[in-house]
Order: structure tokens, then C-alpha cells, then sequence
């Protein structure tokens, strides 16, 4: 896994609540048996039409907008435990996802795949979501180190929280694997006193 | 100190705690399937690891598997590719698998029960957010994504944060016509779609003691479609009378030693919970959805909501103008192209017997396209033994082979664009049953009766 540390960029405004993995990366697209290439079918039955051609009212085909970052409403990745959803994002060059909630198990597929899934509360989110609209290149900047995400053009910084494991694990670029094959020796003698064996 | 039934369980399986709060939680079963597990695969060999517990890991081919003429090659080749990728990283890892063609193949989530596999005080996981159904058993079960398939692979742990504790009741008796299904959606309605975040349910109170493991299963299964991490319901007679006899079920004196323990997992009386819900049985009525998440469920005589909160009214629109809905219209009388019943929410011989109970010398509307996907070989089987495959071939209905099928239109069974579905799955989202499909969820006694009116209908006024 990358490393994460800081980032400074642009957002790309999605403002539905309630974006499931299935709109995230439809599961057609799901028959791959390696991890690359997701990024092309992002959001792809709102981004494309039937026939391949780029929908214009989409974000993603909004020229305007660009950068690693997407807002999005809340509840985002609701649904299926697909990591491609994390995986798609990653892959179309996202970094960070801003919403003023997430689906649990997307949270933790985005943390293991490197895209920091970034929660504030429901006022900033608005608050971004409308300035970001008005002026496509405001620039954001989130500092994982600091756990803060910064908007300059307001001289504003929010702080935002993160399990302080799956913080270092980011920064570093460590994942969980490494960590619990070192549990070897307590798991088996876990094993050994554990009752049920039936 | 009282303790509530999934943190029972929770206790049982953690390895240790570390410092940052998380603890490193054994997992007793791990289920597979072939589209969440190639990469976990792949992560192994690449990391030089061997699989840890090859013996509780269970694999199964099912998302997409076609649902006709399975004893030929699968006809798409990425879909193909995928089974036989599975089957080849089961063999060199030693898995045992019931792919397609074996006598036990299904629905990961329908094979596990019926194997015996699923038992109370578990900790069991898959690549797939409806493990949840395994919580029917009073079993710690949820979905995980492809980095955590490939932890458990290396180690049969996963790091995890103890969830919040929910319980939600539904006390008294359900009305003639309701079922699990009806159930698990009002309560869906009521909490909404992320209502559960971050919580494991435990359903409880008399309307829920009184469902049959099947319903549990139904109710357990739509956990995720509010956002729960998990939903459990505490084992009782109901339950150790359904794993009794399985073919993974304990025996003898084992099964003596588990039905002791079992015996023990329930909520203790003063056991505090983070979130508490109470309704009333008696306020449920056949349920359907008219939106895209299944938080939008209403009661079939209900009305579409006419009034929203300002900061949900886009999302609300957006879903209302792709189902091709209004704001406050009833969804009675309204015409459907398909009918779809199967999935792991509804797709056992329980389901299927209610289905052809209700269609035995009916026939389905002629517009209609009405399609059966059994949850399991098992439970196709038990169909044809029980002659239910002839009442529903005379009905009009088309009994497939099983498989997810278009639970997710993975394989060749899709809805077309624009065309109406009431299907007995978990999700109504955009897309879901095939690009531009418009999904209404319901239950199978719902669907039957939906396929023979060809539209909406009050089923109160037709049940047999
Ligand atoms: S039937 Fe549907 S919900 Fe169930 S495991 Fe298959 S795809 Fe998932």
C-alpha cells in the first residue's frame, strides 16, 4: 500500500447521499481476477450512456472539475462489500473521499486499499460542496499526520478523526496481513484453549 | 456484568486486545466465492504466505454461475475465467469447494446453513456484505472486504473494532399475509438505510422468536441494507432443531457438549445496549419498495412519500425520476414486467413452497415474465421431490438452476432498461438487476401474487 501523508488538490463534487458500490463499479465489471483497470468503469452507468458516449451532465465529464479528492453525499458506499468500489476509486486517481458519513465496510476497504475515507460533519460538507461548485479550483489540503483538512482560500482548517492504528497504517503504508501473520504464535495457542472444536 | 449476545461471542474469540483498542478476533468458518477471493489469492502467493487454516474455508461458485444448462462450460469467458480460477486456487490450496456440478452447490449464504456449516457462538466471514444471514444461528457473521478475505487466508483473524450494540424488537403477531420479508423491511423503513451503521443488531421480541429459521434468515440477511455491520438473533429450540442431523453438524457427545454451550448465548437480562428499538407486529403490513435503497419501503396500499427533508429532496427525486415515480402516488395498479424470485434473502424451499402454494392452479399474467432461482441444488431437489417444479412450470413460472442470477445480473439473467421487477432480493439500487432495471423489493408470497395479477395489488384481498 502507498504511503498517505499529505495532499493537496482540488475536489470533484458528488452531492447524492446514499451512493451505493453498485453505482461506484457496477457488478458486470466485477470479473477480474486482479486488482487493476477498475478506474475505467468508475461510476459507470452515470457516467457513460449505453453506447459508450460520455454523459455531459456528469461530474466526471465536467471538465470543470478535477483533483484527488471527491465530496460526496452522505452514507457514501452503502451496499455490497465489494473493495473494487475502493479500488475504482483509487485506480481513476482519488486519494480521498470527504462525506459526513460512511457504510462501514466501504470505510475499511478504503482504508486498506490507501484512499482515505475523510468524515466531517454535515454542515462542512454542504459548506464544501457548495464552494467547490461556485469555484472548481479551490484548493484543499488534508494533512493525515495532523488529522486536519485545510481550505486556504477561507484561512479555515477542520479536524477530522481516524482510528489511530489504520492512521499509522496510512501514513506508512503498512497493512493489516503483516501485522497479524507476526500474531502467529498467540492465535495458535488460541487455538489450542478454545472450547469449540465441533 | 450482564453481558449482551454478541458480546458473548465476541469475548470467545478475541486472541488479544492491542493498545489502539482493536483486538485480534479469531474466526472460526470462512466462506468464498470467486469473485471477492482471486485477489485475496493472489495477495498470499505474492507475499510468499501459506494459507493458514485451509479447513474452514468453504468455497462455492455462485455470483456468476448461469442458471440454465450449468452441466455445459459457462458460455461467457470472463465469468468462466473467474469459476476456474476459483477451482484452480482451491486445488492448490487444499479448499474444499461445491462448485458447479456438485450436488451441494448454491448461494454462499444458503449452503452454509444447510451444510450445517452455520452453528450458534460462531465467528464466520466472507467477501460478501450478507454473511449477515448466518447471524440467524446467533452466530457472529458480516461481510469483509477482499484485503480482509486475504488476512483471514493468512492468519484466521482479523483486526476489528468491537461494533456498537442494537437491539431491535418486534413484539406480537403478524397479520395474515405478512412475513420475514415484510418484516425486515418495515424495520428497514422505519431506521433507513445507514439507521445501523456501525451497530450489530439483535433482533428479538415475540414476532421474531415465532419466525422460522428460514424467516430468521430473511430478517438477518437485509441487516447490511441499514447499514448494520451484523444482525444475530439468540439460538433457541427453533435453531438446534434445524442444525440437528446436518452433515457439519457436531454428534454424539459433541453435539450434547455444543447444545450445553449453546444454550448459554443470549442477551443477558440487564445486558445494555447502545441503540434500542420496540414495534409492534400488529403495525406491519405487506411491504414493498419504491426507491433506490431499501430504506424506501412502504406498505403495497401505502403511498410514496409526498414530503422529504430539503437536504435529501435531490437524492429523493433523482431515485423517484429513475423508477419513474411521483411524490406521493400509490404504487397499486401499477403494471410489471418481471417478477424474480431467489437470492439469498428468499430463495429456500420455505419460499418456494409458499410460492407454489399460492400459484396451484393459477397461471401467471401473460405479460409477465415470472423466473425462480432456487437458493441450492439441496433446494432445487427438494422442489422436484416435492413436485413443486410441475406447479410452477404449470403456472407459467420457469424454475432455473441456482446461483445469484439477477440478485446482481452478473450472469445472462438481467431485467432490460426501463422494465419493472418485484423480486424477493436484498437491493433495489440503480442498475442492480441489469443497467436502466427498476427494481420493487417484496416478499415471495408478494411477488406469487404480483406474477398471477401482473401488477401491484392489494394481497389482502387475494391470499388463497
Ligand atoms: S444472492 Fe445476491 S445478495 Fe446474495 S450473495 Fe448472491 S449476489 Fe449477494
Amino acid at each position: 500500500m502507498e504511503k498517505f501523508q499529505t495532499l493537496h488538490t482540488t475536489g470533484v463534487p458528488l452531492p447524492f447521499e446514499n451512493v451505493d458500490t453498485d453505482q461506484i463499479i457496477p457488478a458486470r465489471f466485477l470479473k477480474a481476477n486482479t486488482r487493476e483497470g477498475f478506474g475505467e468503469n468508475l461510476f459507470r452507468d452515470w457516467r457513460y450512456n449505453t453506447d459508450g458516449s460520455p454523459k455531459a451532465d456528469f461530474v466526471l465529464n465536467n471538465p470543470r472539475y478535477s483533483g484527488q479528492i471527491l465530496v460526496a453525499g452522505k452514507n457514501f458506499g452503502c451496499g455490497s462489500s465489494r473493495e473494487h468500489a475502493a479500488w475504482a476509486l483509487y485506480d481513476a486517481g482519488f486519494r480521498t473521499v470527504i462525506s459526513s458519513y460512511f457504510a462501514d465496510i466501504f470505510r475499511g476497504n478504503a482504508l486498506n486499499t490507501g484512499l482515505l475515507p475523510l468524515q466531517v460533519s454535515d454542515e462542512v460538507l454542504a459548506l464544501l460542496l457548495a464552494a467547490i461548485e461556485a469555484d472548481p479550483q479551490l484548493e484543499l489540503v488534508v494533512d493525515l499526520p495532523s488529522q486536519t483538512l485545510a481550505v486556504p482560500a477561507w484561512g479555515e482548517t477542520v479536524s477530522f478523526a481516524i482510528d489511530p492504528y489504520k492512521k499509522e497504517c496510512l501514513v506508512n503504508g503498512y497493512d493489516d496481513i503483516d501485522f497479524l501473520v507476526n500474531q502467529k504464535s498467540a492465535i495458535e495457542a488460541y487455538e489450542q484453549k478454545r472450547a469449540w472444536t465441533w | 456484568m450482564a453481558r449482551s449476545l454478541v458480546d458473548k461471542i465476541w469475548d470467545a474469540h478475541v486472541v488479544r486486545s492491542i493498545a489502539s483498542g482493536q483486538d485480534v478476533v479469531y474466526i472460526d468458518r470462512h466462506l468464498i466465492h470467486e469473485v471477492t477471493s482471486p485477489q485475496a489469492f493472489d495477495e498470499l502467493a505474492a507475499r510468499n504466505l501459506p494459507l493458514f487454516r485451509p479447513s474452514q474455508i468453504i468455497a462455492t461458485a455462485d455470483h456468476n454461475v448461469p442458471t440454465l444448462n450449468q452441466h455445459l462450460p459457462i458460455a461467457e469467458p470472463l465469468s468462466r475465467s473467474q469459476v476456474d480460477k476459483l477451482t484452480e486456487n482451491c486445488q492448490k490450496y487444499g479448499i474444499e469447494l461445491y462448485g458447479l456440478g456438485h450436488q451441494r452447490q448454491g448461494i454462499v449464504h444458503v449452503i452454509g446453513p444447510e451444510l450445517g456449516l452455520t452453528q450458534p457462538g460462531l465467528t464466520m466471514v466472507c467477501g460478501d456484505s450478507h454473511t449477515s444471514t448466518h447471524g440467524a444461528f446467533g452466530a457472529v457473521a458480516f461481510g469483509i472486504g477482499t484485503s480482509q478475505v486475504a488476512q483471514v487466508m493468512a492468519s484466521q483473524c482479523l483486526l476489528l473494532t468491537r461494533p456498537k450494540r442494537m437491539r431491535v424488537a418486534v413484539e406480537g403477531t403478524l397479520r395474515p399475509g405478512v412475513t420475514a420479508k415484510d418484516l425486515i423491511l418495515y424495520i428497514i423503513s422505519q431506521l433507513g438505510t445507514g439507521g445501523a451503521t456501525g451497530y450489530f443488531v439483535e433482533y428479538a421480541g415475540s414476532a421474531v422468536r415465532s419466525l422460522s429459521m428460514e424467516g430468521r434468515m430473511t430478517v438477518c440477511n437485509m441487516s447490511i441494507e441499514m447499514g448494520a455491520r451484523g444482525g444475530l438473533i439468540a439460538p433457541d429450540a427453533t435453531t438446534f432443531a434445524y442444525v440437528e442431523g446436518r452433515p457439519f453438524a457436531p454428534k454424539g457427545e459433541a453435539w450434547e457438549q455444543a447444545l450445553a454451550y449453546w444454550e448459554t448465548l443470549y442477551s443477558d437480562e440487564d445486558s445494555v445496549f447502545d441503540a434500542e428499538f420496540v414495534y409492534d407486529a400488529a403495525d406491519i403490513t405487506p411491504m414493498i419498495t419504491y426507491g433506490t435503497n431499501p430504506g424506501m419501503g412502504i406498505p403495497l396500499t401505502g403511498h410514496v412519500p409526498s414530503q422529504v427533508p430539503d437536504a435529501e429532496a435531490e437524492s429523493f427525486d433523482k431515485s423517484l425520476k429513475y423508477m419513474g415515480f411521483e411524490r406521493g402516488e400509490s404504487l397499486l395498479g401499477k403494471q410489471i414486467d418481471y417478477v424474480f424470485i431467489g437470492s439469498c434473502t428468499n430463495s429456500r424451499i420455505e419460499d418456494l413452497r409458499t410460492v407454489a402454494a399460492y400459484v396451484q392452479g393459477k397461471h401467471k399474467a401473460g405479460h409477465v415474465e415470472a423466473i425462480i432461482v432456487p437458493g441450492s441444488k439441496q433446494v432445487e431437489q427438494q422442489a422436484i421431490a416435492e413436485g413443486i417444479d410441475k406447479i410452477l412450470a404449470e403456472a407459467g413460472f420457469e424454475l432455473r438452476e441456482p446461483g445469484c442470477s439477477a440478485c446482481l445480473a452478473m450472469n445472462e439473467d438481467k431485467i432490460p432498461a426501463g422494465k419493472y421487477c418485484v423480486a424477493t432480493s436484498n437491493r433495489n439500487f440503480e442498475g442492480r438487476q441489469g443497467p436502466g432495471s427498476r427494481t420493487l423489493l417484496a416478499s415471495p408470497l408478494v411477488a406469487a401474487i404480483t406474477a398471477v395479477q401482473g401488477r401491484i395489488v392489494d394481497i389482502t384481498q387475494y391470499l388463497n
